[in-house]
């Protein structure tokens, strides 16, 4: 479980979080969404504590800000925007850099963290690409690399910082049904800001909608979703449509870019 | 059993691995799926499980790494050899040989003329000896601070430990005390220096945002700069100010093997021993930092700590080595990129065959700066930029671009 009260961040004198709080559940899968620049990343940061913050962030039962590194890694898995991934390193060497937190500080990993790689390598298909190196992989193919790292790591929480912004459609449904898929497996509390509202309400478990550093809306996706909400903080105007398979739609209509009062 | 039983039976290290078969686990490269085949052939075989440990052994040093080690290592030995046999008196290897055997236990009864003993023993070896140690020093140091700092262009200098140790030795030289003070001035100068460095550039990242670093890679190479243009001017004016000792500060700063004895070898091997290992022990740590300072964070690395520890075990061995050899430019930037190039840009491979190849490297360089224009020496950072940039360039040419040079 993840709880975050009074949490503030800047940025200088731009305040990019002001005094948010809010609740996540074990196993539950939060879908963070918002403009750019609302506040999504800046929220995944603070809870994986890459930035300074002020207020309370409890991880797991335990205040953040008393856990070492080692410790907080083993508890949060976290996977930015835009990974860094060194061209020449190969995938079963990558994938294995997910173990730093399980091994000793001057040690080498032992037969266990190659065979817990070993097993996430198997489960996400790179078995057959794992001596490649990265700069010879796919974006969706990257994608995979980068949750096996992350699995690997295996921590209860994971953080996924727009996971699939880079993948066509295609890659984008599999990048996320894998991520539902292993979640369940692994009993992951997973919180990812998504750009794409309709699949963030197609696979999030709850929604919450950030816009200039303020939490809007928490919620469903049928409370989240709705067309006055979306419209007033993305400044633009949008449908939200509910599919005959019980999908929430949302849809932007052009030429009603025109800012609705509150 | 038959043989082909016991090829699918998983051994007990592999047991939760989905597959169990060793010819499909990522990891196990073709050599190993051998070892590996013979070994559950065992364990099968004796009910025991003793492979844990073996296969932890086998996998920390995998056998890319081993294989550049032994390249580098042949390197090296035919480097010292090639060392201790040219030199201005003419002797031939055998010669150099017997003459080295009179130095080992239980040797055998040989008569060695003590003049060819002592030029192999008091001046040759001292000499390789000291390139050894100073040339793994530049290129290790050279190597971990390009990793540390995720910077190319990043040399063991950087952080001001040369400026450091070149006002040191200057302040002994100029005001004429005995010359023995020039290497501890010179050590003193250069740890002094990176101290300064990273106490002020540690100091201006704090609270500006940098959580991670708490004075992020980006002040510190900045106070390095500063640090170092500072001491080079103070350095500068002391030199211009005493004529008299001029060429002999110049010397100092060209730097070179040409006054090693036995004693400057013992006087760095314990600083060298140290820093070597301790920057070795941090090659793993080193890759983590390869996906960047906010990942490896997440990863579970404290950054500014790991910083720290390889700063100073950089700089105790790199000062070291500068107190007794001077500025030898060069070693520490292509040394690394050429292994890099060449082998492979993981941390793992990089640290233990740089300082091999570079010991090597330097070793080879002072062979030429003693022999090209004998009796007279070119100085040896004249050679490592001759030798060395030309190589260097033939092999970044050579290879494809956009592989990773930090």
């Amino acid at each position: 479980m993840i709880s975050f009260e009074d949490l503030t961040v800047r940025y200088g004198d731009t305040v990019a979080l002001d005094s948010v709080a809010g609740l996540i559940a074990d196993g539950e899968w939060l879908g963070v969404i918002g403009p750019n620049g609302a506040g999504k990343t800046t929220l995944l940061s603070a809870i994986a504590r890459l930035l300074p913050y002020a207020g309370d962030i409890k991880v797991c039962g335990e205040r953040a800000a008393g856990l070492s590194r080692r410790q907080l890694a083993r508890l949060i898995a976290y996977v930015p925007q835009r990974p860094v991934l060194p061209p020449e390193m190969t995938v079963s060497d990558y994938v294995l850099l997910g173990r730093t937190a399980h091994i000793g500080y001057l040690r080498t990993e032992t037969a266990a963290d190659r065979q817990a790689c070993a097993a996430v390598i198997d489960q996400l298909d790179l078995g057959a690409m794992a001596r490649r190196p990265l700069r010879a992989m796919s974006g969706g193919e990257l994608q995979r690399v980068v949750l096996a790292r992350a699995l690997a790591q295996e921590a209860p929480v994971l953080l996924l910082d727009e996971p699939t912004s880079a993948l066509d459609l295609g890659r984008r449904m599999e990048a996320l049904e894998l991520i539902d898929e292993v979640r369940h497996e692994h009993t992951l509390t997973v919180v990812s800001a998504i750009h794409d509202l309709t699949l963030a309400g197609q696979f999030a478990d709850r929604l919450m909608l950030i816009a200039a550093g303020q939490i809007v809306a928490t919620g469903t996706a049928a409370q989240v979703l709705r067309d006055e909400l979306l419209t007033t903080h993305f400044g633009a105007g949008v449908q939200v449509m509910t599919t005959d398979t019980g999908d929430i739609a949302v849809i932007s209509r052009r030429l009603a870019r025109v800012r609705e009062p509150r | 059993m038959t043989d082909t039983q016991r090829e699918a039976m998983p051994s007990p290290g592999e047991m939760g691995h989905p597959s169990g078969l060793p010819g499909t686990d990522p990891f196990i490269t073709d050599g190993e799926v051998r070892e590996t085949a013979r070994v559950s052939q065992r364990a099968a075989d004796s009910g025991q499980a003793e492979r844990p440990s073996k296969r932890r052994r086998s996998r920390s040093w995998d056998r890319r790494t081993a294989r550049a080690v032994a390249v580098a290592t042949v390197l090296l030995i035919i480097a010292v050899l090639v060392g201790i046999a040219v030199g201005p008196a003419d002797l031939s290897l055998s010669q150099v040989l017997e003459a080295l055997a009179t130095h080992l236990p239980w040797h055998p009864h040989i008569s060695v003329p003590a003049l060819d003993s002592a030029i192999v023993w008091q001046i040759r070896l001292p000499r390789v000896m000291l390139g050894v140690l100073v040339g793994a020093m530049l290129a290790g140091g050279g190597a971990a601070y390009q990793g540390i700092f995720r910077n190319p262009l990043a040399d063991p200098y950087l952080l001001g430990a040369a400026a450091g140790a070149g006002l040191g030795a200057t302040i002994v030289i100029v005001s004429g005390a005995n010359t023995a003070l020039t290497p501890p001035a010179a050590f003193a100068g250069g740890v002094g220096a990176v101290m300064l460095t990273y106490l002020l550039g540690a100091r201006t990242g704090r609270g500006s945002g940098v959580a991670v670093g708490g004075g992020g890679t980006g002040s510190i190479l900045l106070a390095g700069v500063a640090v170092a243009a500072l001491l080079t001017a103070f350095q500068t004016y002391l030199q211009q100010q005493h004529t008299q000792t001029l060429a002999y500060v110049y010397a100092w700063i060209l730097g070179g093997l040409s006054a090693a004895t036995w004693s400057d070898v013992w006087l760095i091997l314990p600083y060298v021993a140290v820093s070597a290992v301790a920057l070795l022990a941090h090659r793993r740590l080193l890759d983590v930092l390869r996906v960047g300072e906010e990942e490896a964070t997440s990863l579970g690395v404290n950054v500014p700590r790991l910083r720290l520890a390889v700063v100073v075990a950089a700089t105790l061995g790199v000062s070291a080595a500068v107190a007794v050899s001077g500025l030898i430019g060069f070693v520490g930037i292509i040394v690394p990129h050429a292994v890099r190039l060449t082998a492979g840009p993981s941390y793992r491979l990089l640290l233990p065959v740089s300082m091999i190849g570079g010991a090597a490297f330097l070793v080879l360089a002072d062979v030429v700066a003693r022999t090209a224009q004998a009796p007279a020496e070119v100085p040896i950072g004249v050679i490592t930029a001759l030798i060395g940039a030309p190589f260097f360039l033939f092999v970044l040419t050579s290879r494809r671009a956009g592989q990773d040079l930090s």
